[in-house]
Formats: structure tokens, sequence, C-alpha cells
């Protein structure tokens, strides 16, 4: 008898990432779902600030095309399901425009899900007039005035509103902020009918959700025993075969590039983790500490031995908040004592700046070339007759920092000699956006899932 | 015969962001390379290494089933991702760097690297 088992593809690790991806995985990684995963810290209070200039924009846009590209696999016998965070702050809005698709590609009957919840923001005066303080995770302070700067406030929600959705028999679901995880844990707990206290089949599941999260980072992208025989032109996105004992086998289509290796998967697992017994989500704590791999083919690895214990009592928050403003701009130094005449340069605008009335209250620079991205150590350092000058600065000053845009370019006319590349781009002022990371008890948000069909939608 | 190592001989890294803290993960290519870099490559070792970065503190988390030990560099990266002025704002490069650290040459090397 087979061991049930459930295949996973991530087509996205973040918004940005390859737009063909998706694509690839649907015609040719014999998937059950398709997960894409766009919501990075920033993502959202970018939507965010996009949906408060248009209430019906604020989701990742990329679904529209994506969606179009993979509608032959989303009929047959056996259709794809999508399962994505794109949603953003829009939930709704995405679910609209990703119908309006379905129904000219002639499919007006595929179920799509919006899942809420997670948007705290016309919440945020309600909880705390009933006495949430939002203490700041790593140094307890409470929230008090800031709340007046706040663009955006998501709770990570777990899997629940993904299973309701496909319980609902949606084909496509689209959610905000989720913990990432719960792209795969959702179709897991769906399919295989684990109980929400199957901690170490849930924990199993969520490291899969973790191995795949980034797309091409586990499949030969970013390796560090990287080689310049790994074709990473054609490089294949990765897929995990998922099954009801919660193991899981980590693979990409056949004939594509890049590798799946015992090498880039532990590179994967490890990354951007902290405790390895104590990797939060809303629906277990997972726990990598034991997990191990065997390569069980070419371009197959198989993960065994991950596991979890209870869920936490309550939710981690983002709020993002606006803090003033930054820049970053650069230019090039040529020639004979580059250093010395990138220094130089870096410090004539200091000087400059100051001159003008402003003395930042954050500006650096960097020598890019000499080995200044590794600030403060002497590991890369070295001499160089071609260096990128790049300076930033921040500061809450809106004037301060666009004075300090105009002066990259006098430098080609009133710096040393040898500077050139810098017509590029003008260094440009954005706002900064500081992140509130806190907690909620979970009882305190609710999470729904909507589903219709790609016609109801629309009307 | 040199009496030191690149760490890099004998492991491969990964680094990334945890909010505003370095995850810099360190993976031996087998048990007794593993072995040797628990010896070697304590918390201190780590904070010296990138104590250019000023991090507060430094905690090393052991992941045996991988042959890794994962070190978490608290509050080394400006204020993450979105005050930081750096370039590397997400201290993805510090897993190249790490692996350039020298380590006391171990007396069995040749076990612990990679097969070719």
């Amino acid at each position: 008898m087979s061991v049930k088992s459930i295949r996973i593809g991530n087509g996205a690790g973040f918004w940005g990432d390859n737009l063909d991806a998706p694509r690839q995985l649907a015609s040719h990684g014999k998937l059950d779902y398709l997960t894409l995963e766009y919501l990075a810290e920033l993502t959202l209070s970018i939507l965010a600030y996009q949906r408060s200039k248009n209430p019906e924009s604020g989701y990742v846009t990329d679904l529209v095309k994506v969606v179009k590209d993979i509608t032959p696999q989303l009929t047959g016998d056996a259709p794809l399901k999508l399962v994505t965070n794109g949603g953003g702050m829009n939930p709704v809005g995405c679910a609209k425009a990703v119908s309006q698709v379905l129904v000219d590609s002639g499919l007006p009957h595929v179920r799509v899900a919006a899942v809420a919840g997670d948007d705290l923001l016309p919440r945020l005066e309600e909880l705390l007039n009933a006495g949430e303080v939002f203490a700041h995770f790593d140094n307890g302070q409470p929230l008090g005035q800031l709340h007046e700067r706040i663009v955006s406030a998501n709770a990570y929600l777990g899997a629940e509103g993904i299973v309701d959705a496909l319980a609902e028999n949606a084909q496509i679901v689209l959610t905000g902020r989720i913990t990432v995880a719960a792209l795969v844990v959702g179709p897991a707990v769906h399919e295989f009918g684990w109980s929400w206290d199957d901690w170490s089949r849930l924990g199993a599941a969520t490291i899969a959700g973790h191995l795949i999260e980034c797309g091409a980072q586990v499949t030969g992208g970013m390796y560090s025993d990287w080689n310049p025989s790994i074709d990473l032109g054609t490089i294949g996105y990765p897929v995990a075969n998922l099954r009801e004992d919660g193991t899981s086998v980590i693979s990409k289509p056949s004939g594509t590039g890049g590798e799946v290796s015992i090498g880039t998967v532990s590179e994967q697992l490890i990354y951007e983790i902290g405790d390895p017994e104590k990797y939060f989500t809303p629906d277990v704590v997972a726990d990598f500490s034991n997990v191990h791999l065997t390569q069980l083919a070419d371009e197959e690895v198989l993960v065994e031995g991950g596991t979890g214990t209870e869920a936490p009592p309550t939710l981690k928050v983002s709020m993002a908040y606006y803090d003033g403003f930054t820049t970053s701009g650069s230019i090039v130094v040529a020639g004979p004592q580059a250093n010395e005449k990138a220094h130089a340069a870096a410090e004539a605008i200091r000087v400059r700046m100051k001159t003008a009335g402003y003395e930042l209250e954050h500006f650096e620079y960097e020598c890019l070339g000499t080995g200044d991205t590794l600030p403060g150590m002497d590991l890369w350092h070295q001499s160089s007759q071609e260096i990128v000058l790049r300076i930033a600065a921040r500061d809450h000053r809106r004037e301060a920092i666009d004075r300090l845009t105009r002066e990259l370019t006098p430098l080609v006319t009133s710096g040393p000699p040898g500077i050139t590349g810098y017509t590029e781009s003008r260094a440009r002022s954005r706002p900064v956006i500081a992140y509130w990371p806190t907690t909620i008890p979970r009882d305190m948000v609710k999470t729904s899932a909507e589903v219709r069909a790609a016609q109801e939608w629309l009307v | 015969m040199s009496s030191s190592i690149r760490l890099g001989e004998i492991a491969h890294a990964r680094s990334g962001d945890k909010g505003g803290h370095a995850n810099v993960g360190v993976i031996a290519y087998n048990q007794s390379g593993y072995e040797y870099l628990r010896s070697v490559v304590t918390e201190q070792v780590i904070g010296e290494f990138f104590a250019g970065l000023q991090p507060s503190r430094v905690e090393r988390f052991e992941l045996p089933g991988i042959h890794a030990l994962n070190f978490l560099l608290h509050n080394a990266l400006q204020g993450g991702a979105s005050l930081s002025l750096r370039t590397d704002t997400q201290g993805k490069i510090l897993g190249l760097a790490v692996l350039e650290m020298t380590i006391p040459r171990p007396e069995n090397l040749e076990p612990m690297q990679k097969e070719s």
C-alpha cells in the first residue's frame, strides 16, 4: 500500500521573484498545489500605502499574470490548486482581479477564496481602548503615542483560514499576512485530516514549508558550495512531496537547472532561524533540531526527524510606522589612489551638508570594491583602482535628505579626478518604514474565509 | 604544514536576518567535522570574528542531524533591513565571510573535508 502524499511546489519566495517560475512548476512539477510567497516585512507596508491611495489596490498585481499563465492547469481531472499570501492588504480586491482573469479565460466556475482577519489597523483604537498595549517584542516598551503613525498592523495568521477555504472547495486561496509555512501546512491538514494538536506532524509540515518558502534558495541558489557547473540560468523551483506521516521529499522539475542535494537543503533548513527547537508559528512550535537528510536519488532529498510542540497562546503582530526619511546613491571613483579619493569625496559631501545647515542624524559611506560590505571587518580589505562610492543617510528631516540627494552629482566637476558613473540615476528620498514587532492573544483575532465562484466575485 | 585552516575547508554556510539580528549557520560536511566544529567554533570565537558588526550577544544552537551550528548575532544589523544604511542590510554575506575564518588545523583533517 502506498503512503498518501501531496506534491506542493513554491514558485515565488518574495514579490519580485522570477515571473516564469510559477508556470514552470505548474507545467512541469506534477503538482497538487502551487504556493506563492510574496510578503516580506516591507512588502505589506508598501501595499498598505497603495491601498490608502486607492481602495481597489493593495494586493500583489503579479498574480493577475500568474493566474493567466496557469489557466491550462486549472482544469481537467486533477486540477491544480493555488494557495498564496498575495492578497496582501486586500484579499477581496485580489479575488475580484483574479476572478476577472478566470472569467475571461472561460473558467467562471473556479472557486476563489479570500482569507481575512489579519488586518488589525481598522481595529487598532478599539484594541488599545480594550487595554492591549502591544508591547515591543524585544524591549517590552508599550506602543504608546506611536500608534498615530502606524501604516499597517497585521497579525500572522495560521493555516486555519486556508483549511476552511479548501473545505469549501476553493481552488485558489488568497490570504494576507500569514505564517508562510501555512501555505504548506494548510493543504496538508486539509488533505490528510490531521488534528490541530498533532504537534509532531504539524511541526514536520512546517519544516517542509520552511524549506521551499524561499523558492530557488533550496535548489542551488545562494549555495555557498557554488561552482560554475551548476546551471543557474534554467534553475528549477522547489517541490515538496509531503507524506501523510509528515516526512517529505524535496525535488525540482526534471530537466531544470540548479541542484537539490543534502548541501543545498541543509543550507535552507538553517536559513533565518534562531533556536532550532523553537520555531514559532501560530499552528505549532516546530522543532528543527533533529532533522536529518538523505539523498534518495539525483535531485531528491528525504527530510525526516522534524517535529513540534504546542502552539503558542499569542500571535505575532507586525506593525509598520513612518520614521523619517532615507536615501542612498552611488558614483564610481576610478584610477590611482581611488581609495583616498573616494574618502575625500565622501568627506566633501559631509562638509557641504554642514555648510548647508544639515548635520545628518545618520550618514555612512562605503567604498565598494575595497571590502566595505563587511563593515568594521578587515577580512576582504584591499586597495582598488575602481571603487563604487555609496553614500546612505537617514534623518527625520525630509529637507535634509532631499538636500543630500543633490550632493553626489556636483562631485563630477568639484571632486577629485576619476569620478564617473553618475548618469544611471539620481538618489531619491523615500520614507523610512520602521517595524514594531509585538503580539496579541490568539482569541482576539478571528480568521474567516469567503469562498465564491469566480463569476460570483464579479457581481 | 600550516597550523591553521580556513573554516571553509570543512564546512559550508548560509546567513540571513531575524529582524535586527543576524543568523549565521555553519554546516560541517560530516560527523567528524561537526564534532571538531563544536569544540572550536564557540560563541566567543564567532563574537570576536564579527566584532566589527558590534553584536550585543552571540548565541549558539546545535542541529546535529545536519551537522550544523546556528549562531544568532544579536543586534548586528544596525536595526534591521528597514533602518540599516549598509549595502548588506540583511546579513546575506556573513555566511561567506565566516568560511574565511581561520581555525586550528585538526590532527585528522582529511576525513572532515568534502568528498570529491
